[in-house]
């Protein structure tokens, strides 16, 4: 909790313990309420935009909140000590003769041998990926093959639903077996248990040892990242792929095909401790840039550490704007608010005389109508932020049930309960009421007790 | 001679710094006294009850409630007196109409600084008792009839146990007979050592003081003891037990 927000909780149970605890204060509120249900339908329209108001906040709020957790999810997926270090295709450059019919680019072995030598990495996961139907008698699967160690199933966090993921003898031993994604799976065993049967890919025969669960795709968050859906994976043993399909890789496209040579797409680097993210970063990158090993730029590396650390930054100017929204509409409702304390408080000049004439000082009929306004917007405050809860909680079910997937657009965030915005727009509709009550409450004190005696 | 309640030294009063309407008032008025202020529209009577009531401040001139000189003091002084020394009645009983008959009697002590409790409440429903509204101590001024609502603004009037009661023409929306019913209260309220002021324009109505004060262009035309109308046969007596508890 902010210390903004606890300061403010702190003068508003402040301000109610003082109207629920002294005689004054309790005698004023009874009074505001009965004054406010002597006109109810008044008092519920004038309160009406503060109540809009601060629903407003917190359905702003909320689905900033939410769209913020898919964010963060995105780039907490792909974890905040690890580096990611990708091979990138360097654009060709059609009149030289660095043509090669064989494009050989990337990540290479010894890149990996160097990173080695920081202390500070505890884990390399290497990945080779690359396209390839997986194909199981008359049936076949465009999947996209993962060849890689044990580790990864740590560094993505993967649980297989069925049977196990890639082991450390499955690498040492070369051994032919496969775990499928839930896609891949779901395509190639519509109705039987894929652990144990064979699915061929390429010349080579693989045994199912695992199915993964349903991941989540990632949103490919900055654009550094491209997006990926893990579904329709099938992960071999990084050792097994080289034995199988050599270094070079085949990509056959419609009407054309090329030749790549790349020892890897992808290293997940996992440094020990969070602070060592940046330092370990610069150093790859540094190893990464010398020219003898990389001629061209043909890696590229992402800290999504950096991408947290922009969104907490862009995070402070959401809140500002909304902040802005709220104060407007706020400011708009106080202002109704206080256009009707004026009129009320014409309307009850009388009352006010006869307060007088029985003793009421200045200072009672002041604190009496500024109670009133305070009364009305916390009211409607309160009703907001009911109005606003349950809009957010109904939205956030609807967005979570299949069958109303109508309703929304895709991707479009799920609201997430902003629980400071409920303190903070509470506090904002009585400090408007406050504000916009002090005028009325002044002219009201201020009339001359014979004139207000006097009116009809 | 009884204890001075108030006295006025050569009040004047000026209204937007020419419109001369009371023209170096003296009077006195002790305790005990039931006073009727008598005169035509325009001779001053009301600015003079306003003053009195420190609702309004004498331009000049020196006023001494209770032995306290009030023509000097602030706003919020002034409504402390109004608070502990004076009851008022109003020709439009002028009750608040959100509250019950009980918490406009009420309303008085809540100015005093006075925490209401059980037994305020008590001594609210024996003043409104007093006034024979014992069965309406929840009913709103909205279903009184206007001589009972008057009648709950006397028992308000009484609930601080005024040092004077100030009553502004307070049968002038009543019919006769209702009218007789309120001054016979008053009447009784002043043989039981209440003192009152009391505006009115009309004869009989003054008849039911002690003493009648007229009043011409802002000056003192006359000030008269009167004999008051005797008590009407069978009226009813106050209970004045109620009174002894109450105000």
């Amino acid at each position: 909790m902010d210390p903004l927000s606890l300061a403010l909780i702190a003068v508003l149970t402040g301000a109610i313990a003082f109207l629920l605890t002294s005689d004054k204060g309790r005698r004023g509120l009874e009074l505001a309420l009965r004054s406010l249900w002597l006109h109810k339908l008044r008092s519920f329209l004038s309160m009406l935009g503060i109540i809009i108001g601060t629903s407003a906040v917190i359905i702003l709020m909320s689905f900033g909140e939410g769209s913020e957790k898919d964010v963060l999810d995105d780039i907490k997926r792909l974890g905040t000590t690890n580096i990611i270090v990708r091979s990138v295709k360097p654009p060709e450059d059609a009149n030289s003769n660095m043509r090669q019919r064989v494009a050989t680019y990337g990540l290479t072995y010894d890149d990996m041998d160097l990173f080695r030598t920081i202390p500070a990495i505890t884990r390399m996961v290497p990945m080779r990926i690359f396209p390839q139907e997986t194909r199981r008698g008359a049936k076949g699967h465009n999947s996209r093959v993962v060849a890689t160690i044990p580790q990864y199933a740590e560094v993505n966090e993967l649980k297989p639903v069925q049977g196990r993921f890639l082991t450390e003898d499955d690498e040492a031993l070369m051994n032919n077996v496969c775990v499928l994604g839930s896609e891949t799976a779901k395509n190639l065993f519509p109705f039987e248990d894929p652990i144990d049967s064979s699915v061929k890919l390429g010349q080579f025969a693989y045994v199912v040892v695992g199915v993964l669960a349903d991941r989540m795709p990632t949103g490919g968050t900055g654009g550094s990242q491209a997006a990926e859906d893990f579904n329709h994976d099938i992960y071999i043993p990084l050792s097994t792929s080289r034995g199988r399909f050599g270094d070079r890789i085949m990509i056959r496209a419609a009407g054309s095909r090329s030749m790549e040579k790349v020892d890897m797409h992808q290293i997940t680097i996992t440094v020990q401790d969070i602070d060592k993210v940046r330092p370990v970063g610069t150093m790859i990158r540094e190893m990464l840039a010398d020219a003898k090993r990389h001629p061209r730029q043909d890696w590229a590396l992402t800290v999504p550490l950096d991408r947290l650390e922009l969104v907490e930054r862009t995070k402070a100017n959401i809140r500002q704007s909304l902040g802005i929204y709220a104060s407007i509409s706020l400011l708009v409702g106080g202002i109704g608010i206080m256009n009707v304390m004026l009129a009320t408080v014409t309307e009850r000049t009388r009352e006010v005389g006869i307060r007088r004439a029985l003793g009421a000082k200045r200072s009672d009929i002041t604190f009496q109508f500024l109670v009133e306004t305070m009364v009305q917007t916390g009211i409607g405050g309160i009703l907001g932020v009911g109005f606003g809860c349950s809009y957010v909680f109904v939205h956030a079910l609807l967005h979570s049930m299949p069958q109303f997937s109508f309703l929304f657009q895709d991707g479009s965030p799920s609201p997430i309960l902003h629980l400071p915005s409920i303190t903070w727009s509470l506090t904002t509709a009585v400090g408007v009421g406050v504000i916009f009550g002090i005028y009325p409450a002044m002219r009201a004190a201020h009339m001359d007790p014979i004139e207000a005696l006097r009116h009809v | 001679m009884a204890n001075e309640v108030l006295e006025l030294e050569d009040i004047n009063k000026f209204y937007s710094g020419t419109l001369h309407v009371l023209k170096g008032i003296e009077l006195t008025v002790r305790e005990g006294e039931f006073l009727a202020l008598m005169g035509p529209s325009g001779s001053g009577k009301s600015t003079l009850l306003n003053i009195l009531g420190c609702l309004d401040k004498p331009t000049s001139g020196s006023y001494f409630l209770g032995g306290q000189d009030v023509s000097t003091m602030s706003d919020a002084e002034l409504s402390s007196i109004r608070s502990r020394y004076l009851g008022f009645i109003f020709q439009q009983y002028n009750l608040l109409p959100q509250y019950t008959v009980v918490e406009n009697i009420e309303v008085p002590l809540i100015y005093q600084g006075i925490r209401l409790d059980h037994t305020t409440k008590k001594r609210c429903e024996a003043l409104a008792e007093l006034v024979g509204l014992g069965l309406r101590l929840d009913h709103r001024p909205m279903q009184l009839s206007g001589g009972q609502q008057q009648r709950v603004a006397i028992a308000r009037s009484l609930v601080n146990r005024p040092h004077l009661i100030l009553a502004d023409e307070p049968t002038g929306n009543l019919d006769s007979k209702t009218s007789v019913e309120i001054m016979v209260m008053l009447a009784r309220l002043n043989q039981m050592g209440k003192t009152i002021v009391m505006v009115t324009h009309e004869n009989d109505i003054a008849g039911w003081a002690r003493r009648i004060v007229r009043m011409r262009d802002g000056n003192i035309e006359s000030d008269e003891s009167n004999e008051p109308w005797p008590l009407p046969e069978g009226a009813p007596e106050l209970p004045v037990h109620l009174l002894e508890g109450a105000a």
